[in-house]
């Protein structure tokens, strides 16, 4: 049966109410289409959200789905999948509602490797409250409540992630079809925690802040596309990649004696490599696919294991013989 | 095991002791308080002589009174633990206002406890605590003992180090280990002095020690040594006894309040068939409901210790998303965090029980000090129209009716719960009467599968709750969340007279709940008179005492004690009107006396203690007294 649906099946009777133009359409249609590849029955999968313009997702859904409240939507997925481990649980979030107010259930959700699709659409600003600065924003960013620049440094989804030592991390961008596609795919089929960051354009409120790596005029020369085993090569000729010198890693052209061989071949299993990646920013390209994928215990199986043991070992609890345990005696 | 075999028989023989030389008082009943530093072991002995007393048959009723500091500096009044046992041959409703008796390991004890010891109570005293440098700790200027400051009490000044020493010499434990066994010492002392039967304790032993046994044979036999020693030193004169009280027949259980509260979510979960899923962050004096709970994972139970208490509670909405019994466990900081998600839980209307065991506030206030103070907050405490059901137990053994209870209108009316506690109820024990477990109220927990016509804020038309449609289910996929949403569908809506409605039916479908709270039992004149005393929570033993008391000395003062708090009974009205006076006791400044005035437009007056402490009977008597008087 689940073979059988198509993307329209996936898509819910409510109006989309984003700003026209805005990156989220774009990232719900790649949603959407995935689904029934995915071969989860709908009736199994569900989107749970925090607040924010991103969080409006689950409405857009034709699944289960669960808007909740302003940065909690980590913790209220966790006690769904703890309990009912059968079930795709995805979780939909922001740069606001994820790394700000919500930033501790988020790092502790993937240090724990709890079995959730975790999407940030990072669009470096607050969209619904109607543009303060963010989490991710850049310092001397200009917005209502920054107008002489915003001071704050800045978080980097990435990093913030790996520091948790997240199981799998990576990387995309709203308007990617195919490479958007392929990551929540990755992402899906991942046991774990799986972190995707995915830049996303608020026209209205921050517009053009990933032209670099979304106009298809220069995207080529900014965005380094990870493939596991592959070096890391980039440019609209493919004509550069990142080398190390001694320990820090330097862009450099292809070419006059420098060939793919001298060049870092990407590993997604290497934490220190990921890291590295993690922290380019511009002027070195912008990384995007998975920084770092690794198999570790999944929080929910051990939990769901230990009560399966308990059960081995000890026999369904039985109620009569608790409520009389302990010091007890008989009136007669 | 290792005991000799006659002493063996002796100490298994308790009162029955064949050889006894001494003669033996009978009374009625004692308070017995011990008291040392937080390292003496006070709790445990408490506790053993708890056992020991139900084993004897006597009604009992504990309060135990920790430090907040896990190690404070010893010797000092910071460092005091006590407990205090109330064992009679009568009924019991409180632990006692006024120990008879009372133990002090050092002269911090004694400085903290004295002034609440009856003139001519026994005062059991570890002599060697009172060194020159202890007595300075707890700001001695001279020897209490040699300064005559306590001639009107009858004082037993006793050597535990040294006897518990030479009981225990030929093991060869380090200083340290002996010292340890000096609370056992003290328990074998007190257990011949009050005739108790002691097999449970040797027992106790024997398990606890199991695996090191030189350790037992020390207890033992420190355990011993002080028994033997009341029965042949010359200090004692006499021991006393207190008769069985007549007890109702049945299998009883010695019980504190957050086992109860434990044991009502698992009888609740087991009931109901479904999972129970605990989402919780320690805090005193909460943490161990949910270190009870994460012993029962074979249920199934599963216990989530979340990253804080906002946590705790949306990962326990989560799970009731899912289908499972979700609660949540805290006290008074932990309810601030949670508030945003609960009025979630009331939006979306998810079954979800949030249990506040109060502590004296404000802010990190006496973390192990009982309070009433977050009655309010559990009313109104969140943003928006906001209705919840609280029920507030009452006794350490209530916390099992009132826990299952509390899940029970949860899954029935689709809506959160608070339920009420306190840090005296958390730790207190007392008998309870275990029930059976197949004669515990039905709780019905309907899934909606059927995707016909299924809509989900389609209300059913008695009770108004939603269906409960989880995750999984073929054909029932929809969408829930915070925003405003319209009746039937739950689309999202912010049509103003679908907003008003739906505020409307929730506020309905939560006052609906007094259709099944069961009519006020009035203690006293059901008819009305002079004075009704209206409490909640854990003062009910000093009310029903003080109430008793007033009423014996031929006052017409009467006792109502509530359990539904919101909604309010519906005769609750009623009930006050017959009254010519009402008086509200409660541990705060005041609340469900606002609520009362409020609500029933009655001149109601407060009795109010905010000390950490609960009231004392004969505070309460006085009180009413005066408010007959004026
Ligand atoms: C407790 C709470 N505080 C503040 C808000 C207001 N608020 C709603 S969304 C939001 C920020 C959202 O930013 P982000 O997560 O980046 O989402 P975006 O709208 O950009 O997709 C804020 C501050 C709220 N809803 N709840
Ligand atoms: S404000 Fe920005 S993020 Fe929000 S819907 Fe509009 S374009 Fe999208
Ligand atoms: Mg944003």
């Amino acid at each position: 049966m689940a073979t059988a649906l198509t993307r329209k099946d996936f898509v819910s009777d409510q109006e989309v109410r984003w700003c026209p133009g805005c990156g989220d359409y774009a990232i719900l249609a790649q949603v959407q289409k995935i689904m029934p590849e995915l071969g989860v029955p709908r009736e199994n999968t569900v989107f749970i959200s925090g607040i924010g313009c991103s969080s409006r997702f689950p409405y857009y859904m034709n699944t289960y789905g669960f808007h909740t409240i302003h940065g909690r939507a980590p913790a209220i997925a966790t006690g769904l999948k703890l309990t009912r481990p059968e079930l795709d649980v995805w979780v939909v979030t922001g740069d606001g509602d994820g790394l700000s107010i919500g930033g501790n259930h988020l790092i502790h959700a993937l240090r724990r490797n709890i079995d959730l699709k975790i999407l940030l659409f990072n669009n470096r600003i607050y969209g619904l409250t109607k543009g303060q600065y963010s989490p991710t924003s850049e310092v001397g960013k200009v917005t209502k409540s920054t107008p002489a620049g915003s001071v704050d440094f800045p978080f980097n989804p990435i990093t913030v992630a790996l520091g948790t030592h997240a199981s799998f991390v990576a990387r995309s961008v709203d308007v990617e079809q195919k490479h958007l596609q392929d990551t929540l795919k990755r992402a899906h089929a991942h046991r774990g925690a799986s972190f995707v960051e995915i830049l996303q354009n608020c026209n209205i409120f921050n517009d053009g802040a990933f032209n670099d790596v979304s106009d298809k005029a220069i995207k080529a020369d900014h965005q380094l596309v990870l493939e596991h085993g592959k070096p890391l090569v980039f440019g609209k000729n493919r004509d550069k990649g990142i080398r190390m010198n001694g320990m820090r890693p330097e862009v450099v052209a292809l070419g006059n004696g420098v060939t793919e061989k001298d060049l870092v071949v990407h590993d997604e299993t290497n934490l220190s490599l990921a890291f590295m990646l993690g922290h380019f920013e511009p002027p070195m390209p912008t990384p995007v696919g998975v920084f770092y994928a690794a198999s570790r215990p999944t929080y929910d199986a051990a939990v769901n294991a230990q009560l399966a043991e308990a059960r081995k070992s000890q026999g369904p609890g039985e109620l009569r013989s608790l409520l009389r345990r302990g010091d007890t005696w008989n009136v007669k | 095991m290792a005991v000799p075999p006659e002493t063996a028989q002796q100490i298994a023989q308790g009162s029955g002791a064949s050889g006894r030389r001494k003669p033996v008082e009978t009374r009625p009943q004692f308070v017995i308080r011990f008291a040392g530093d937080s390292g003496d072991g006070m709790q445990l002995a408490g506790m053993q002589f708890t056992t020991e007393s139900a084993l004897a048959g006597n009604d009992i009723a504990t309060l135990p009174d920790f430090p907040a500091e896990i190690r404070a500096p010893a010797g000092t009044l910071a460092g005091v633990s006590g407990f205090q046992l109330n064992f009679s041959s009568q009924q019991v409703f409180t632990p006692g206002d006024e120990p008879s008796v009372l133990v002090a390991m050092n002269p911090a004890a004694l400085k903290v406890n004295l002034e609440d010891l009856k003139p001519n109570g026994v005062l059991i005293i570890d002599k060697e605590g009172f060194t020159d440098a202890n007595l300075k700790k707890a700001g001695y200027t001279s020897n209490p003992l040699t300064d005559h400051s306590l001639d009107k009490f009858q004082v037993f000044e006793i050597e535990v180090s040294k006897l518990t020493t030479s009981a225990v010499r030929e093991l060869g434990l380090n200083t340290r280990a002996v010292n340890r066994c000096r609370n056992f010492f003290v328990l074998g002392l007190l257990s011949w002095l009050f005739q108790r039967p002691t097999k449970s304790v040797t027992d106790y032993i024997e398990s606890r020690f199991k695996k090191t046994p030189d350790v037992m044979e020390a207890n033992l036999r420190a355990f011993r040594a002080g028994f033997n020693y009341g029965e042949t030193t010359e200090i004692f004169a006499s021991a006393y006894e207190v008769k069985p009280a007549e007890i109702a027949p049945g299998f009883y259980r010695n019980i504190t309040g957050n086992t109860a509260t434990a044991l009502g979510f698992v009888a609740a979960s087991v009931k109901s068939g479904r999972p129970l899923f605990l989402g919780s962050y320690p805090i005193t004096p909460a943490s161990d409901v949910l270190h009870e709970l994460s012993g029962f994972k074979n249920f199934p139970i599963y216990t989530f210790q979340a990253e804080d208490e906002i946590a705790g509670v949306a990962s326990a909405i989560g799970a009731a998303f899912g289908g499972s019994i979700g609660i949540t466990t805290t006290s008074g900081p932990g309810m601030n965090l949670k508030a945003e998600a609960i009025g979630l839980a009331v939006k979306v209307e998810l079954p979800l029980v949030i249990t506040d065991i109060q502590r004296a506030g404000p802010s990190t206030g006496m973390p192990t000090k009982p309070e009433q103070a977050d009655l309010l907050m559990a009313m109104y405490g969140r943003h928006g129209e906001s209705p919840i059901p609280i029920i507030a137990a009452s006794t350490p053994a209530d916390c099992f009716d009132c826990a299952y209870e509390a899940v029970r209108l949860a899954i029935k009316y689709m809506t959160p719960v608070i339920l009420l506690t306190d840090g005296h109820l958390a730790n207190g024990a007392e008998p309870w009467l275990v029930p059976d477990a197949d004669k515990l109220p039905e709780i019905k927990v309907e899934f909606r599968t059927d995707p016909n016509g299924f809509m989900p804020y389609l209300r059913d038309e008695e009770t108004l709750s939603r269906p409960w449609a989880i995750p999984g289910t073929p054909g029932l996929e929809h969408r829930i969340g915070g925003l405003s949403s319209e009746h039937l569908t739950g689309n999202v809506s912010y049509s103003p007279s679908n907003n008003e409605m739906m505020v409307r039916l929730r506020a309905r479908k939560i006052a609906g709940i007094a259709r099944e709270i069961p009519p006020i039992q009035v203690f006293g004149d059901a008819q009305g008179g002079d004075l009704l005393l209206v409490g909640w929570g854990s003062t009910y033993g000093t009310l029903r005492e003080a109430v008793t008391n007033l009423r014996a000395k031929g006052k017409s003062v009467s006792h109502v004690h509530l359990r539904y708090l919101n909604p309010l009974p519906s005769d609750f009205g009623d009930v006050l009107r017959r009254f010519k006076k009402v008086m509200v006791a409660e541990m705060n400044m005041g609340q469900l006396l606002k609520m009362i005035r409020a609500d029933y437009l009655i001149d109601a007056v407060g009795c109010n203690k905010i000390q950490g402490r609960p009231f004392k009977v004969s505070e309460v008597e006085s009180r009413i007294m005066r408010a007959l008087e004026g």
